[in-house]
């Protein structure tokens, strides 16, 4: 298709789905404004246009948003215009990152304020996302696989989890919980004792061939879940199964009054949600930051290196195992961080979070979306924990009104929410056969697999 | 205290011989693979538990049918050993050879694969199962004469746990012959050894691998029926643990290695009961039997950091 259709094509597909999100807002719109952003992404629009577009179906999601809160697909057709602005290369970045600042401080808001769930399933992806991009210095740039990522989350979110909640109390004379103020003392704490942890876990499994590091991972994730599960006797650190709760969260007195200040009220449904929501927002700045100049950095050319050809990389003079290590405990810091936001954000914390299948979704977010790929680890899981908090229930919920109304006859066993792992397994292996590259590929990646095809030729 | 707990001593040992063996045989499966493609097979727990579900359905379906114990459960363990096998088979079609056509240098691409193909025979099974009895946790029904015992001095002895015990022998036995004496296993280790080489002297690599797999998912399947069998109560995610054991026993005995295997998959087993056993009354209570899994990883830990080529294996230097 030449550029002059595809002009036309997206440009009136966007303005047809601007006017019926307005007028007819439901999910038949949401739905063509999807397709609106996916051709915007893969015709070939100039430049422009396809801003433009995009602009245009944000702004068609937004006012859809603010009249029918309750269409989710409404809300993915937002996170799709934030992904196509990452991935697509060639629109201007001042028009991306002003774009994307409008969908993310403004479009995300207006949904969420008529429906919490918005908020909290964009607190989720980006806690997820933030992890995903942790996991990816370990898995994608150094090339060590981490099976029990998720232990390190347990960490981070147990070790304020104890101290921001009376549970302290048992093993520690003191006033317990700590005032919810020291909540980013913590941050800083469990970036630290996950570092450790990573460190010592990492010692021995480094030193040796990559596959005993995901052996030894998978074995601490069930150790840190079985430690959970039972440290409630003979001195009660963790409250066992039952988990600890409430925990404390930071006060947001000056929070009210500067979101006041500009004119937004808040109330005690959303305050705390929108609260963790921008500090989200602001961690996944930081963190991508953070991977980016890691990436660049002496440490992050000698993690490919290490990735590429360990033997070679070894004879260059890389030293393996600190080199290694420093990847490992990186990523279980990132981890470690984002368990502190997620004890304060749940305000409950229990074993039932961290176990494997935690630790291999954030596997597949980074398999899925590239590994060493930063926007594609971000899609990965932005994908992820969709079909993880929404699609799997609601197709649960449709089979169980199909069930009611004696149209299907389906035991009940059989239920979709439960099969989290079949999803994410097919992903991890097809994925692996088709696309080990990911959707949006690292350049290094692409590059390679171009290499590889010339030279099968 | 110090009496009762030497009393208890010879029925813990016992009991531990039993876990031994069903490690000592799925620890078998992920060596042979290990050997011939240096990978982790995560999917070999899952093979583990298709082989202890065959067994249960034969008893729930065959049970009532037949009234001799000994003869379902021959049924069930050769059932067992064929689905078990032929769905390694499948798996490595499927999944891994399609990598290695590609020629992939990627480590992490078989694993995550692995780890992939674990995460979705667990859930299919489930599905099945779901889908067939509606139930998750299933219940081994076992019949005369299987669920007899005797008291041989103070261990108490089902008759179950005496075949477990003949059957596995057998096939570690057999295993061994297979290996070492036969055409086959002759081939088997060529491949370990250096896979173009083995090629230059006549033998296909993808054959080989293939019957690999078949093997060590039959090993697999035999040790899940009796696992079902000895411990009654599964699930489709049973196999997580000792698949994570039997890797443990596999490099305990030295990874590659197959009689370290056996010799790994016995002492972890002692260990474990050991450890089950005693740590509860030798904290008072305040450690209790859930930490064994810890101990096993906590050998695997110390395992790596001062002897990582395990009991019985020797240092390999990495093929470039």
């Amino acid at each position: 298709m030449n550029r002059q259709t595809a002009n036309i094509v997206v440009l009136g597909l966007a303005l047809l789905s601007l006017a019926l999100l307005w007028y007819v807002p439901g999910a038949l719109a949401g739905a063509l404004g999807l397709v609106g952003v996916v051709l915007a992404a893969y015709l070939r629009p100039s430049m422009s246009v396809r801003a433009g577009a995009l602009a245009l179906l944000a702004l068609g999601f937004t006012l859809a948003l603010s009249q029918v809160p309750r269409v989710n697909i409404l809300f993915y057709g937002l996170v799709a215009v934030l992904v196509a602005l990452i991935t697509i290369p060639g629109v201007p970045r001042w028009i991306k990152a002003l774009l994307g600042i409008a969908v993310l401080l403004v479009s995300v808001p207006i949904a969420g304020f008529n429906n919490t769930f918005f908020l909290e399933l964009g607190i989720q992806i980006g806690i997820y996302a933030a992890m995903a991009l942790g996991l990816n210095v370990v898995v994608g740039m150094a090339g060590l696989l981490d099976l029990g990522y998720a232990a390190f989350f347990a960490i981070g979110a147990y070790t304020w989890a104890i101290f921001g909640s009376p549970q302290a109390a048992n093993f520690l004379s003191g006033s317990f919980p700590l005032p919810g103020n020291y909540f980013y003392l913590f941050m800083a704490l469990a970036i630290i004792t996950t570092a450790i942890t990573g460190l010592l876990i990492g010692l021995p499994a480094l030193r040796l061939r990559g596959d005993y590091l995901a052996i030894v991972t998978l074995g601490l994730g069930e150790v840190v879940r079985v430690l959970a599960n039972n440290l409630d006797h003979p001195v009660n650190f963790t409250n066992g199964p039952q988990g600890i709760t409430p925990v404390s969260r930071p006060d947001i007195g000056w929070f009210h009054s500067l979101m006041s200040s500009i004119g937004v009220e808040l109330d005690a449904r959303t305050d705390y949600q929108f609260f963790f929501y921008l500090l989200v927002l602001v961690i996944i700045g930081i963190v991508v930051l953070v991977n980016i100049n890691l990436g660049n950095s002496r440490f992050g050319r000698a993690w490919i290196a290490i990735r590429e050809d360990e033997t070679a990389a070894k004879a260059m003079g890389i030293p393996m195992l600190g080199t290694k290590l420093l990847a490992f405990a990186t990523g279980a810091a990132f981890s470690g961080a984002m368990g502190v936001i997620f004890a304060a954000q749940r305000t409950f914390v229990s074993p039932e979070s961290f176990t494997l299948l935690a630790s291999i979704t954030i596997l597949g977010m980074v398999v899925l979306g590239g590994m060493g790929s930063i926007p594609g680890v971000i899609l990965g899981a932005a994908a992820l924990t969709a079909i993880n908090t929404d699609i799997l229930k609601s197709f649960s919920e449709y089979l169980n009104n199909l069930r009611q109304a004696g149209v299907l006859s389906l035991p009940s066993q059989v239920e979709p929410a439960k099969y989290e792992r079949l999803v994410f397994g097919v992903i991890l292996v097809l994925m692996m056969i088709f696309r080990p590259q990911g959707l949006i590929p690292e350049r290094r990646h692409q590059l390679e697999i171009e290499e590889a095809k010339e030279a099968q030729r | 205290m110090l009496e009762g707990l030497v009393a208890l001593l010879p029925q813990v040992i016992f009991d531990g011989l039993l876990l031994g063996f069903v490690y000592a045989m799925i620890a078998l499966g992920y060596t042979m693979v290990y050997g011939v493609l240096e990978l982790i097979n995560f999917a070999h727990s899952e093979i583990f538990m298709i082989g202890a579900v065959v067994g249960v359905e034969v008893f729930r379906y065959l049970g009532p049918a037949i009234p001799n114990g000994i003869v379902v459960l021959l049924l069930a363990l050769l059932l067992g050993a064929i689905i078990s096998g032929l769905m390694a088979m499948v798996v490595e079609r499927l999944a891994y050879r399609p990598l290695r056509a590609r020629g992939t240098t990627n480590r992490l691409v078989p694993l995550i694969t692995a780890i992939g193909v674990s995460f979705v025979l667990q859930d299919v099974v489930r599905f099945i199962e779901g889908l067939w009895h509606n139930e998750f946790k299933l219940q081994m029904r076992v019949i005369p004469p299987l669920d007899g015992n005797f008291t041989f001095l103070t261990v108490f002895v089902q008759y179950k746990a005496l075949i477990l015990i003949l059957v596995s022998l057998l096939m570690l036995f057999g295993l061994n012959y297979l290996v070492n004496r036969t055409k086959l296993g002759t081939a088997i280790r060529a491949v370990a050894q250096d896979m173009s080489t083995a090629r230059l002297m006549g033998i296909n690599p993808d054959v080989i691998i293939s019957r690999t797999f078949l093997i060590g998912g039959a090993l697999g399947g035999v040790a899940g029926v009796l696992f079902a069998v000895q411990y009654s109560t599964i699930d489709p995610y049973v196999g997580f643990f000792p698949g994570l054991k039997a890797f443990t026993a596999a490099v305990l005995g030295g990874i590659g290695n197959i009689t370290g295997a056996m010799v790994g998959g016995l002492v972890l087993g002692q260990l474990e009961t050991l450890s089950g056993t005693y740590l509860p009354t030798l904290t008072g209570g305040n450690f209790g039997t859930e930490y064994k899994d810890v101990i096993a990883f906590l050998i695997l830990i110390l395992l790596l950091l001062f002897r990582p080529q395990g009991l019985l294996g020797q240092v390999v230097k990495e093929k470039v």
